[in-house]
C-alpha cells in the first residue's frame, strides 16, 4: 500500500479546518485511508541516521497516510484534499477540461518506428501558465515518484518526464537509438555523457540503478528530442538537464512513455488533473498531439468521462441497506462519482471522472456507495445459507492421529516446508536428483532453495536447536511434503507424511518400532503380510547399515524406519544416537 | 530388631526433666550413646518432622582440640623442655644448640623462661649453658588437661598462648539442645513413608504412623507428549468453522500456477504481488502443464478486454505468465479451484467453505514475518448475499475467537469489491488493530467460472500465527514456528480456549 507523506498544517489549511490527531484518524478510517504515522523530517532523520544528523532538520509535523493501491488520485496532497472535501460536501467535484489549441499551435510528439522494440507508447500534455510554490513543486515531484513506484511498476510500464516547455521547441520526436549515438547532459550533471556512459554513471546510484535493467540489454535506447535536437529525456532512466523544471517554470510539457498504453494514459490523466488546479485557468489542460509511426494521430490527455447506469435496488441489495435512489446518488457524488437519478427513479446515472480509473465495474460503484454510507452504519445480519459441514478426510485423519501420537508420549513439531537443498539431499547422503524436489527460482537465502521432500530434516533441526532439553527427545510431525509429479495440472503434488524421531543415549529402535505398531493398531492395520503391514530389512542412505527397514502396507511401500547413520547425525549437528520413522499416511484415508 | 537411634535418643531423653531447664545436649548425648554426632542429628531431624514429640534448639558451641603439633607435644614434651634436657652440663656453642631436639623454637622459649644462659664472650663463639637444674613441662601439662576435656579449667591467657603456638584449635560445633515436646513419647515408632501392599494385606497400616506429605512442593511432571500450540489454535479454528457449518476445502497443493493464484482471481499480470520480490517462483517445474482450456480463454478476455459489465484492465494478457508455477501466496487459489468446481455443477447450491493451510511469501523476515505462514480463510457462496451478511458472519466468527469489539474499514484487494479490513479493539495496546481482511468476490472472478449472475461470494481471511502469538504471549515468531521452536514453550503451553 503506498504511503503519502503530507505536512499536517498545509493539509489542514487546504481542508479549511484543523483536526486533532484522533479526529483526523477517524476521518481516514471512514474514508478507507490509514493514518499510519505522525512524524517529522527531524524524527525520520534521527531514526535513520542518529540524532546528531537530525540537528537543524525541520520539525514540521508530517502525516504519513496509507492510500489504497488503486487510488492513484489520492497519491498527493492536492488529490487527498479534493477527495476529502468532496466527501465532506465542502466543495463540488471540479470538472477537468481539455483545451485543444488552434490548428498548428499545439505541441506534437512524433513516435518513430524504432521505439517498437523497446518502449512503443507515448502520451503527452501541457500544463499552461502554472503557478508553482515550493510546496506545490515538491508535491509535483513527489507525485511522479509515487506513480513511478506504484502504477508504473518501478518505471517498467510507464515513465514520466516533465519539462520546462519554454526551454524547448516542438515538434518533439520519440525515437530509439544506439547508446553510443545518444549524448546529452543528464539532469543535475555538469557535463555531457553518452548513453553508455550514463548507464555506468548511475550503476551505483542508490535510486536510478534499479531502472537500468529496463533498457540496458536492448540494442536501442529510447530518447526524446526537440526540433533542435535537444534531449528531453532518455526514458525510463533520466531527463535532460536542459529542460529541467523549477519553482519558476510556467509551462510544463508532460510526457509519459511506456510499454502499457492504458497505464500511460491513466498516469498522464492523474498528473494533469491533480496539478491543473494551479494553472491560470484551473483544471484546464492543454492537449498535445501524438503522431504514430503509421501516421495516425491521437490527442492527449484523454480526460474521458464515462457514464454508467446502475439500478438503485442493485446497490441496496449488494450492501444490505434500503436507501432511496436520490440518497444513493448523493452518496456516490460524495465519492467523486457525480450521480443523478434518471428514468422515474429506476436508474442512477453515474459519471466516472478521469481521476477514477479504479472504477471498472458496477461493484466498484457499489463499494463507493457503501463507503459513503459508512461501513459501520450497515446493519449486520446472518445469512440464511443452510449447509452441513464436512471435514476433509485427509485432515480429519491427521487431526485424530496427532492426538493419539501425543498420547503415546511424542511431542508435536511444526517445521518449515521450505529448506535448503543440502537439508534434503547431502545431509541425508542422497543426490538431489534422486529427490524429485521442487526447486525455487528466486530464493533470497539458501533456506528457501527447495520444498521439502521429507519431514525428517526439520525434526532433526528442531532437536539440534533444543539440545539443552532433557533426554530423551521424542518428536513427531504430520504435515505435507512436495514432489514433482508430471501427472498433475501443475506438475507437482503434496503428500501427507508422518515422521517421528527418538533421540537419546541409545538408539531406541524398539521405541520407534513400537510407535509404528501403535499407529498401525490405531489405523486397524494388523501385523501380517496378507492384509496388514510388514517391515523388511533394506538399506537407506540416511540409515545405519543393517538398521533400516522398509514398511509395507495396503500393498505398497509407505516408508522406512531405522537407526540413523552417524554421518547424518553429525551433519545435523547432533551427538546422540537417533532412530526415526517416516511414512506416507494417504493410503489410510 | 535393635532400637533405632531415634528410639535410643527418646529413651535417654525420658530421664530428663520436662520444661525449659531439662534437656540434653546433642553432643553429650552422642558421646553418652557412643554414636557419631551427625547420626544423632539425623535422628533429631526425623523426630522433629513428627511434630511435637521433641523440641530441638540449634546451638553453636566452641570446643578446644589439640592440633597435630599439639598431639606431638603431648607425646614428646614441649620444644623448650626437649631442648633443655638434651643440653649437656658443659653447654654447647649456640649454633650447635640450635640443632638439638626442640630447635630454634625450643631455644627462644627456654631463653624466655630463663632456663638457659648465653655466654657471648666464650672462646669459639657464644655458648649456651643450663641456668637452672630442673624444669617442669607446663605446656605438656596444659595440653594433657585439654585432652581430658578440661580446657575450660585453663586460664584464658594460657589457651590463647597455646592457640597462638598452633598447638590448640578452637572448633565451632553445631549442636542441638533437645527437650521433651508437648507430645513426648518414647513409643514413637519409625514413620512409614508409603502404604505398601503388605500393610494392606496384613492391616498393619492401622498401627503404623505415616510420614506427612509436603503439599507445598510440586508433583512429578507426567511423562507425556505435547501438541504444538499453533496447531492447537488450528484445531480450535477448524472447530469454530465446523460449528458454523463450513466445509473444509482441499488445500494440499503448495505448488500452484500463476493462473490459479492470480489470473483466476482477476489479479492483473503486472500487479506488484506478482513481482519476484514478493513471490517464490519455481525453477522446476517452472510451468504448469495444464490450464483449464475454455475457462482460461474467458479469464484472458476479462483481463484484457473486460466483459461481464467490466472494463477489464486493457493489457496484453500472456498465457506464459499464467503458466508460471509458484508457491501459492494465499489459500484463495484453492478457494478459486473449489468455486470453479462449484460453477461446473449442473445446479448451483449454496456453500460455506473454509481452509487453514500454509502459504508462502518471498518477503524480508523479521520478528513477526516468516517466508511461510498459515492462512485461515472462510468463503460463503449464495444468492443475494450482502455486505451486511459478511459483517454479520464476521461478527459471529470473531465472537467465537473471543474478539467482540469489531469495526470495519474500507480497503482495497484486487479480487474483492467491496473490500473491508476488520479491526478489533486491543485492550492492551489501547488501540484498534487489524485482525483480518474480507470482501465480496468481484464479478470478473465469478462470472468467467460460470457461476450464476445473482450468486454472491463473500470471503475473509486472517493469519493463524497472529492470534496464536497474542494468545500465548509470544513476541518472536521463530520461537513458535520452525525448527528454532522452544520445546519448553511447547511443553508448557496451556489448553487453547479462545473465548475464555
Amino acid at each position: 500500500m503506498p504511503t503519502v507523506s503530507v505536512k499536517r498544517d498545509l493539509l489542514f489549511q487546504a481542508l479549511g479546518r484543523t483536526y486533532t490527531d484522533e479526529e483526523f484518524n477517524e476521518l481516514c478510517f471512514e474514508f478507507g485511508l490509514e493514518l499510519d504515522e505522525i512524524t517529522s523530517e527531524k524524527d525520520i532523520i534521527s531514526k535513520e541516521k542518529g540524532e546528531e544528523k537530525a540537528k537543524g532538520a525541520s520539525d514540521t509535523v508530517l502525516y504519513k497516510i496509507d492510500v489504497p493501491a488503486n487510488r492513484y488520485d489520492l497519491l498527493c496532497l492536492e488529490g487527498l484534499v479534493r477527495g476529502l472535501q468532496v466527501f465532506k460536501e465542502r466543495i463540488n467535484l471540479p470538472r477537468y477540461e481539455k483545451i485543444i489549441p488552434a490548428q498548428g499551435e499545439g505541441q506534437r510528439l512524433i513516435i518513430t518506428e524504432e521505439t517498437v522494440q523497446v518502449r512503443p507508447h507515448a502520451v503527452a500534455a501541457v500544463l499552461r501558465n502554472i503557478n508553482f510554490t515550493k510546496e506545490r513543486y515538491d508535491s509535483f515531484i513527489d507525485l511522479q515518484e509515487k506513480l513511478h513506484q506504484n502504477i508504473c511498476r518501478r518505471r517498467a510500464l510507464v515513465a514520466i518526464g516533465t519539462h520546462d516547455l519554454d526551454t524547448i521547441s516542438g515538434p518533439f520526436t520519440f525515437t530509439a537509438k544506439a547508446p553510443s549515438e545518444i549524448k546529452f547532459k543528464p539532469l543535475n550533471q555538469s557535463q555531457e555523457y553518452t548513453a553508455s556512459q550514463i548507464m555506468d554513471l548511475y550503476r551505483t546510484d542508490s535510486h536510478l540503478r534499479h531502472y537500468l535493467h529496463l533498457i540496458e540489454n536492448k540494442p536501442l535506447y529510447p530518447v526524446i528530442y526537440d526540433s533542435n535536437g535537444v534531449v528531453l529525456s532518455m526514458p525510463p532512466i533520466i531527463n535532460g538537464d536542459h529542460t529541467k523544471i523549477s519553482v519558476n517554470t510556467r509551462n510544463v510539457f508532460v510526457e509519459c512513455t511506456g510499454t502499457d498504453i492504458t497505464k500511460a494514459k491513466i498516469v498522464l490523466d492523474i498528473i494533469v488533473t491533480m496539478f491543473s488546479e494551479y494553472c491560470e485557468k484551473p483544471f484546464s489542460v492543454e492537449a498535445a498531439e501524438v503522431v504514430y509511426p503509421n501516421g495516425k494521430t491521437h490527442i492527449y490527455p484523454e480526460l474521458a468521462y464515462r457514464k454508467e447506469k446502475v439500478k438503485p435496488e442493485l446497490i441496496n441489495k449488494k450492501i444490505g441497506i434500503s436507501e432511496t435512489p436520490s440518497s444513493l446518488a448523493k452518496l456516490l457524488t460524495r465519492m467523486c462519482l457525480k450521480s443523478h437519478v434518471t428514468g422515474n427513479g429506476n436508474n442512477i446515472e453515474i459519471e466516472i471522472p478521469p481521476t477514477r480509473a479504479d472504477i471498472i465495474h458496477a461493484c466498484d460503484i457499489v463499494e463507493d456507495a457503501a463507503i459513503a454510507y459508512g461501513y459501520n452504519n450497515i446493519q449486520m445480519t446472518i445469512p440464511k445459507t443452510y449447509t452441513i459441514a464436512n471435514q476433509l478426510p485427509l485432515n480429519k485423519l491427521t487431526e485424530l492421529l496427532r492426538l493419539d501420537l501425543a498420547a503415546a508420549g511424542f511431542t508435536e513439531a511444526l517445521t518449515f516446508a521450505l529448506c535448503s537443498q543440502e537439508d534434503i539431499a547431502d545431509k541425508l547422503g542422497m543426490d538431489i536428483s534422486a529427490t524429485k524436489a521442487v526447486r525455487i527460482a528466486n530464493p533470497k537465502t539458501a533456506e528457501f532453495q527447495v520444498a521439502r521432500t521429507t519431514l525428517l530434516p526439520g525434526l532433526l533441526k528442531t532437536i539440534a536447536a533444543n539440545r539443552k532439553m532433557p533426554l530423551p527427545l521424542k518428536l513427531f510431525e504430520i504435515s505435507d511434503i512436495v514432489v514433482k509429479d508430471p501427472n498433475t495440472d501443475v506438475g507437482a503434488r503434496n503428500y501427507r507424511h508422518f515422521c517421528a524421531v527418538y533421540y537419546n543415549k541409545s538408539p531406541g529402535f524398539e521405541i520407534i518400532h513400537g510407535l509404528l505398531d501403535r499407529v498401525m493398531q490405531l489405523l486397524e492395520v494388523p501385523p501380517n503380510e496378507e492384509n496388514g503391514y510388514t517391515i523388511k530389512a533394506t538399506e537407506g542412505s540416511a540409515f545405519f547399515p543393517g538398521r533400516c527397514a522398509e514398511i509395507f502396507a495396503k500393498g505398497q511401500s509407505i516408508g522406512k524406519l531405522g537407526v540413523l547413520h552417524p554421518d547424518v547425525i553429525t551433519k545435523f549437528e547432533l551427538t546422540m544416537p537417533c532412530s526415526a520413522l517416516e511414512i506416507n499416511i494417504e493410503p489410510f484415508v | 530388631m535393635s532400637p533405632s537411634v531415634a528410639e535410643l535418643l527418646l529413651q535417654r531423653l525420658e530421664r530428663e526433666a520436662a520444661g525449659p531447664d531439662g534437656g540434653l545436649c546433642s553432643l553429650e548425648a552422642a558421646a553418652a550413646l557412643g554414636l557419631d554426632h551427625q547420626t544423632l542429628v539425623g535422628a533429631v531431624k526425623s523426630l522433629q518432622a513428627l511434630g511435637e514429640v521433641i523440641e530441638a534448639e540449634a546451638r553453636a558451641a566452641t570446643r578446644w582440640e589439640l592440633s597435630p603439633e599439639g598431639a606431638e607435644v603431648l607425646r614428646d614434651g614441649s620444644a623448650e623442655v626437649r631442648l633443655f634436657r638434651s643440653l649437656p652440663a658443659e653447654g654447647l656453642p649456640q649454633s650447635d644448640a640450635m640443632k638439638l631436639p626442640g630447635g630454634s623454637v625450643g631455644f627462644s622459649k627456654a631463653m624466655a623462661n630463663k632456663w638457659l644462659r648465653l655466654e657471648k664472650g666464650a672462646p669459639g663463639g657464644p655458648r649456651v649453658f643450663r641456668a637452672v637444674a630442673e624444669v617442669q613441662d607446663g605446656v605438656q601439662e596444659s595440653l594433657r588437661r585439654v585432652q581430658r576435656g578440661e580446657a575450660e579449667s585453663l586460664p584464658e591467657r594460657d589457651r590463647a598462648e597455646l592457640k597462638r603456638r598452633k598447638l590448640l584449635l578452637e572448633v565451632t560445633l553445631k549442636s542441638y539442645w533437645i527437650r521433651k515436646g508437648s507430645a513426648f513419647s518414647t513409643a514413637v515408632a519409625r514413620q512409614e513413608t508409603e502404604l505398601t501392599p503388605e500393610m494392606i494385606a496384613t492391616g498393619s497400616w492401622r498401627q503404623r504412623p505415616f510420614k506427612p506429605y509436603n503439599f507445598s512442593a510440586l508433583g512429578l511432571p507426567p511423562a507425556c507428549g505435547h501438541l504444538h500450540p499453533l496447531l492447537k489454535v488450528r484445531s480450535q479454528l477448524r472447530q469454530i468453522f465446523l460449528e458454523m457449518g463450513f466445509t473444509e476445502m482441499p488445500t494440499d497443493n503448495f505448488v500452484e500456477s500463476s493462473f490459479w493464484n492470480f489470473d483466476a482471481l482477476f489479479q492483473p499480470q503486472q500487479h506488484p504481488a506478482r513481482d519476484q520480490h514478493d513471490t517464490f517462483f519455481l525453477q522446476d517445474p517452472a510451468e504448469a502443464p495444464e490450464l483449464p482450456a475454455g475457462y482460461t480463454a474467458k479469464v484472458k478476455k476479462v483481463h484484457s478486454q473486460g466483459g461481464y459489465g467490466s472494463q477489464g484492465y486493457k493489457y496484453e494478457w500472456r498465457l506464459e505468465e499464467a503458466r508460471r508455477n509458484l508457491l501459492r501466496t494465499h489459500t484463495t487459489s484453492a478457494s478459486a479451484r473449489v468455486l470453479y468446481q462449484l460453477a461446473r455443477q449442473e445446479k448451483f447450491s449454496p456453500v460455506k467453505y473454509f481452509s487453514i493451510d500454509r502459504v508462502f511469501r518471498n518477503e524480508s523476515l523479521d520478528a513477526t514475518h516468516l517466508a511461510e505462514f498459515h492462512q485461515v480463510e472462510g468463503v460463503v457462496a449464495d444468492r443475494g448475499l450482502t455486505l451486511g451478511h459478511l459483517m454479520g458472519i464476521l461478527r459471529q466468527f470473531f465472537t467465537k475467537l473471543g474478539i467482540t469489539q469489531l469495526r470495519f474499514k474500507p480497503a482495497y484487494n484486487p479480487y474483492t469489491e467491496p473490500s473491508m479490513e476488520v479491526f478489533s479493539y486491543h485492550k492492551g495496546l489501547k488501540k484498534w488493530v487489524e485482525v483480518g481482511n474480507s470482501g465480496v468476490f468481484r464479478p470478473e472472478l465469478l462470472l468467467p467460472m460460470g457461476l450464476p449472475e445473482n450468486v454472491s461470494v463473500i470471503a475473509w481471511g486472517l493469519s493463524l500465527e497472529r492470534p496464536t502469538m497474542i494468545k500465548y504471549g509470544i513476541n518472536n515468531i521463530r520461537e513458535l514456528v520452525g525448527h528454532r521452536v522452544n520445546l519448553q514453550m511447547v511443553y508448557d503451553s496451556p489448553l487453547c480456549r479462545l473465548d475464555a
